[in-house]
Formats: C-alpha cells, structure tokens, sequence
C-alpha cells in the first residue's frame, strides 16, 4: 500500500496525463457511439424488420474479444492500425449495443395511446420524435449510455496494447516486469473511474426518470452536460502533448521499454526532435505492423525473431548472414535496419550458481553428463519453437530424469532459485540472473541462431529527419549483454523506472 | 359547406369483412353529432376517417368542404381538435404544457399562448393558477379529461372530435362534465362529433344522434325523434336507458 501511494506519488505527472487520455478515449468513444447508434435505433424503430438483425450484430460485435478486434483492425486502414484510433474504432463498436438497445427499448415502451394523441394533433414525424418520443426514451437511453461508458472505461485499459495510451499502460507495464504494485497503479484508478462514471450517470437517470420537474430535468441536463464539458476540456489539455516528430515504439517487456526509452531520448538529445512514446505495445506482429502503416518510426526488434517470426525464414547460424538477410527483406517494405545495439539476447541455458560452482559447469556439453539425474524447466514458447528445445536436446544429447516441465517463463526463474528444477532456458539478458545467482552455461556447439538487438526504422522517417539515422548510428555496438541485463535487473529487481534507468544508462556512456 | 360531410363512405382492409359499409352523414358547423352504438359498432373509425388518420376505401370524407384526401395531414390534424378514449396527456409536460403543444407548433407567440391557456383551464373549470404547473400524474381522472378537451380546443379548431370522452369517469364526475360540455359548445359552438356508447349520453349531448350497428349508420335523428322512433333496434337500445333519460328531463 505504501508502494503504491509512493507510486503515485513520484509517477503524479504521468498518472495525471494517463487518467486523462483514459477520460478522452472513454468520452469521445462514448459520445460516437451515441451519435451513432441513437439515430440506428430510431431508424430501427421505424422499420420494425430491420431492429432484430441490427441488435443482432451488434450483439455479435459486443462478443468479439477486444483483442482479437484490435488484431482485425491492424491491417485497416484509416480505422485501424496502432494508436488512439483504432482503440477509439473498437470502443465505439462495443458502445453501439447497450445505447442502440436501450434506444429502442425507450421509444417502442412509450404508450400507444400518446404516440395516437401527438399524431392525431397534428405533429409531423420530426416534432413526434424531437417532442415526445426523445423526451420520453430519454432515461432509458441515459441507461444503455451508463453500460456502455463503464464498458467503455474497462475495455480502454486493453486499448494500451495498442498504444493508445490511459491507465491501462500502468497494467501492462506492471504485467511485462511481474509488479503488482505498477499493475495496482493503473487498475485502481481505472476501477475508480469506473465507479465515478456509473455512479455519475446512474444519478442523472434517477433525475430524467422523475420527470416531475421540467426544470430539474434541465438542471440535471445542464450539470451533467457542463460536468462532461469541463471533463473533456481539462482531459485534452493534458493530453494532447504535442505531436511527437518522431514515433518511438515498444514490445511489452521490461527490456524492450528501456530501450525504448534509450532510443527515445537519443533521438531528443541529439536531434532536439519531439518524439512520442508508443511503449509497451502488444507484442512483435504488433510492433511490425505499426512500423509498417507509419503509426510507429522506430522500435528495437531482434534479428533472429524478425528472420523466423515476421518473415518467416528458416532459423540460420550466423550472425552476418542473418542480419545481411533480414536488412533485405526490410528494406524491400521501405523500412531500414540500423546498426545492431551490440548484444545478442539470446535463450541462456541457466543453472544455480551454487551448482556451477560445486561441479565446474561451464558449457552446455559440461551439463549434458548428469542431466540424466535433473529435473529441467521450460518456457511453453521455448518447448514448440522451431530454435527450441526439440533441437537443443538432439545437439546436445540431452536426457533428463523426467520430460521438462512447462511453466511460465518469468516463474521459472524463481523455480530454478528454489530448487524445484535444476535447469531452465531464460533470456540472456534477463536481470533475475545476476537477482537470483543465476550462471548461464556456453552454448558451445552454436545452436541458437543469433538475437541482435537492432533498431529497425521507417525509411521515409529516416529520409525526411536524416539526423535521426545519425543519433541512432550513435547507438552502434554501445549496449554490452552486461550493460542490459544489469539494467533489466534495476528494473525488475530494484523496480526502478525505466526512463530512468535509460536516461542514466546514456549519461555514463556519453 | 363547413363542417363534416360523409358521402357513402366505406372503409376496410383488402379481404376482410367492411369496418365502415355505405355511411353517409353531415354535421353542420355548430352542431353536435354523437355516434352511439356498441363496441365494434364502426364509430371510433368514422372520427379517424376525419382528421385523416384513415382514408375511406371507397366515398369521400369532407371537412370544411374540402376532401380529406386533398388536405394535407398536418394542416388537417391542426385543425380538427381530437380527444381520444385514453386522454394520452403527455406526461413530460406540465398542464399548461399539454394544452400549448398545437399553439407552439403553430409558432403561436408566447404571451399569445399562455393568454389562451389560461383562457381554456377557466373554460374548463380549473383554476389556472394552481393547475397550469401541475403534472398529469397530479390529476384526478376527470381533470385528465378536461384538460384532454383543453388541449383539443387549443389552437380553436373549427372541427372537434371526441372518443368516448367522459368514458373512463364515475357517474357523477361523468355527469358534471356532461354538464360543462353543453355549456362550453354553447359558447364555442364547434362542429363536434362525439362517440360513445352511453345512449343517456347521447340524449344528453348531441343535437342530432347517429346509431350504428356493425359498420352501417342505421338511424340518424333528433333525440326527439329517437325518443319516439318505433325502429326495433333503436328501442333496444333506448329501453336500457329510458328510465334515466326520462328522470333527467323531467
């Protein structure tokens, strides 16, 4: 709890701005898919054969995961992609249902005999609807409004997967470096957000249900409408930064947001350029994407991932080779491989220092002698992939006691420190290795491929701000496997923040 | 002619038995036609067949000399006032609200309209001081229907049309405001059409009376002439109420 309001406390700037991008996509997502789906109901209502199919896909819609929605948007143009559009596309199919139901709900529950009376007066089908048919519907549709606003708050916490920004970046954040505390900092306000909003309209639909008063219908009206106004108004204010020059984007774990990072405040140091932080995307597929429909101009990817999993090649040895290879198929997509950080993160073969030590463990041959008594742990990726452990276990003869267990990638460091297994396959880099006296065995027959970290870039970004080729050249061979896993390791470790850890990083090494 | 006309109007759906067959009627500018007759009889159809919410399948509906089907519907509805069986106030409008509606989509301007309103909440006998604010929900059932009569007169509507609109009412209520609506046609002297299958109504309230009987208009008369009409069917239908009808003349 004390870490948590320290949090809060020292990140009080960053928390401001993602509680207010949070407000923005909510608002704007929600007022869209009023604008959008109260006149679909009225139209619906008017043409009784057409509200069914229509409730129906939306039903549809609201079933779709939001991620998955976010996958189907990427390759959409306009609409889709990386970035606050696209997650303000999916929030505003998902508030469609509750509002275009509740709507129709509203307007087809009025009693027949006031529909009879308004036409039978002589009110044109425009004054029925404006004078008595929206007046009447109105609490009704203030409800289907309330679901889809708090729909809205919950699902916008997935949206920063695709870096549209709001709370949810604290959740993804606390999820890449397994800190409960970080992912606290992000879903409490967003469940408060969620209460305030609930609590909120819940209040102006009590006010329009008791249409006693005419005039406290306004009044209610009027204080929630100047209440969203004064939301919006503060909430753009600290949002609307001012548009980054330059795009920096992220994968979504601790060591791909510090060099973010680094490769953000490069570009701000050397260049002077704006950049904007699109950190913690969802993953590779997003980040090649983004990359590629200019949401992003930059990330950091690695040479061997790239080779097997965007382009799907087949896994080589050398080093050159495979960076001459991905270089290429690059830059036939009009994007430019930089030149490689300097360190591989590679799979590391891990055993306990103490092991190491006892028994001279120096290579993976060394272990491959007393695996037969060893228990082993492994990752679900690491058991499948193609660069995995079928193929290490057939280099290296390797046999252990029982068939390996599977386990989460991030728990199996602490499996290995605690004794229940005797070997895993971590990251190279990972900062838990130096944490938890962790030795990583040589894999001295060469069977991983090579994993250079490399900065990958849009050409025309690079054509357009050539000193920003220049900045990142700068980077060249200048981060050791040391140096990133000793920052992985004040990050996960030390929990410190990785702006900070970044910006220290470039001061020494200046 | 003004008024209300029905040239041998038919009215009905494609291979369905005739809701209306061969009506023909005429309702002069200050008087009063009450259609009685049982429920299915036709009548609510013969009100909806003048202010055009239905056209005759077959003959013409005129009003103000005019075929219905050459009136546009906005302007005919706006000038033909309707009180309907279930009132249907509007209940996000206060009472002065419901009688302004015609006047306000008239473009009527402001002070002209609450000058009216205030003009039919005293026709009606409620006091516009404390009655123009009130809710629909705050009335009592007979006040409902007074002010559903208010906000037909609204904008003076030469042609008044009323469904069953004492029906709903206690005998007495329902006597009391028989009795102010004889007093308010005195004074507006409207071309009325009132419905309702109350024949001690009728007698009461029309200057003429029209018997229908499964779609077809079968005794039109005076309600002297009704009295003493040796028609079978319209002496069924007053000895239900011929003991009242003659304590009430008497």
């Amino acid at each position: 709890m004390k870490a948590l309001v320290g949090f809060w406390v020292s990140h009080g700037q960053e928390l401001a701005t993602l509680v207010a991008e949070h407000v923005l996509l909510v608002v704007i997502s929600t007022t869209a898919a009023v604008a959008i789906g109260v006149p679909l109901a009225i139209f619906a209502t008017r043409r009784p054969r057409l509200a069914a199919p229509l409730v129906g896909v939306a039903n549809i819609v609201q079933t779709i995961p939001s991620l998955a929605m976010f996958g189907f948007l990427l390759p959409i143009p306009l609409i889709g992609g990386v970035g606050a559009r696209a997650a303000l596309t999916v929030l505003v199919l998902y508030g469609l249902l509750p509002i275009v139901r509740s709507t129709i709900v509203g307007i087809t529950s009025i009693d027949e005999s006031i529909r009879l009376a308004g036409v039978a007066m002589g009110m044109t089908p425009g004054e029925l609807l404006r004078q008595i048919e929206l007046p009447l519907a109105l609490p009704s549709i203030v409800a289907g409004i309330r679901v889809a606003a708090v729909v809205a708050v919950g699902s916008a916490t997935i949206a920063a997967a695709i870096g549209a920004g709001g709370l949810g970046q604290y959740i993804y954040r606390g999820l890449s470096m397994v800190d409960s505390t970080v992912i606290l900092a992000g879903a409490i306000p967003a469940a408060l957000l969620a209460l305030i909003v609930d609590g909120g309209l819940l209040w102006l639909e009590r006010r329009l249900a008791a249409r006693r008063r005419t005039g406290s219908r306004r009044a209610a009206l009027a204080v929630a409408a100047s209440f969203a106004l004064a939301v919006l108004a503060g909430s753009a204010v600290l949002a609307l930064r001012a548009p980054g020059a330059i795009v920096v984007g992220s994968k979504n774990f601790t060591e791909q947001l510090i060099l973010g990072e680094i490769v953000a405040q490069t570009i701000e140091r050397e260049t002077g350029l704006p950049v904007e932080r699109r950190l913690n995307l969802g993953g590779t597929l997003i980040c090649d994407r983004a990359l590629l429909t200019g949401d992003i101009d930059v990330y950091v990817e690695y040479t061997g991932t790239a080779l097997t999993a965007i382009f799907h090649q087949p896994a080589a040895k050398d080093p050159e080779a495979v960076i001459g290879t991905v270089r290429d198929l690059y830059a036939d997509s009009g994007r430019t491989l930089l030149a490689p950080l300097g360190y591989d993160n590679t799979f590391a073969i891990l055993v306990r220092g103490a092991d190491a030590r006892a028994r001279g463990l120096r290579t993976i041959d060394d272990v491959a002698k007393i695996a037969p008594q060893w228990r082993a742990g492994f990752g679900y990726e690491f058991l499948e992939r193609p660069d995995g452990y079928p193929g290490l276990a057939k280099t290296y003869g390797l046999m252990f006691r029982s068939p390996p267990q599977v386990m989460d990638l991030t728990l199996s460091y602490r499996a290995l420190a605690s004794g229940q297994v005797d070997l895993i396959a971590g990251d190279a880099t990972a900062g838990l290795i130096k944490g938890l006296d962790l030795v990583r065995l040589e894999d001295n027959r060469r069977y991983f491929p090579p994993y250079d970290a490399v900065p990958i870039a849009r050409a025309s970004t690079l054509l357009r701000y050539p000193n920003v080729q220049d900045a990142l050249e700068g980077l060249s061979g200048r981060i050791s496997a040391g140096d990133m896993q000793e920052m992985n390791h004040a990050a996960d470790v030390q929990h410190e923040n990785p702006a900070d850890i970044a910006r220290r990083f470039l001061d020494r090494a200046r | 002619m003004e008024g209300v006309e029905f040239r041998h109007v038919s009215y009905g759906l494609a291979g369905r038995p005739a809701i209306l067959d061969d009506i023909s009627l005429t309702v002069g500018a200050a008087q009063t036609l009450v259609l009685v007759g049982s429920s299915g009889a036709g009548k609510t159809t013969v009100l909806k067949l003048v202010n055009r919410l239905l056209l005759p399948a077959d003959g013409e509906v005129r009003v103000q000399g005019r075929d219905t089907r050459d009136w546009d519907p906005i302007r005919l509805r706006r000038s033909v006032g309707y009180v309907i069986q279930e009132v249907g106030l509007f209940p996000h409008l206060s009472v002065a609200g419901n009688i302004a509606l015609v006047p306000r989509l008239e473009r009527w301007p402001g002070d002209q309209i609450d000058a009216r309103v205030r003009q039919l909440l005293e026709l009606i006998g409620l006091e516009p001081d404390s009655y123009a604010s009130r809710w629909p929900d705050e009335l009592s059932g007979g006040q409902r229907q007074r002010v559903g009569v208010a906000r037909a007169l609204a904008a003076d509507p030469p042609v008044l049309l009323m469904d069953e609109p004492f029906g709903a009412l206690d005998p007495i209520t329902r006597r009391q405001l028989q009795r102010e609506f004889r007093r308010i046609q005195a004074r507006v002297e409207k071309c009325v059409i009132l419905v309702t299958h109350d024949m001690a109504e009728a007698l009461a309230l029309g200057d003429r009376i029209g018997v229908m009987e499964g779609g077809r208009l079968i005794w039109v008369g005076t309600p002297q002439q009704i009295v003493e009409s040796d028609d079978a069917r319209v002496r069924a239908l007053l000895e239900s109420v011929l003991p009242l009808s003659r304590s009430g003349s008497a």
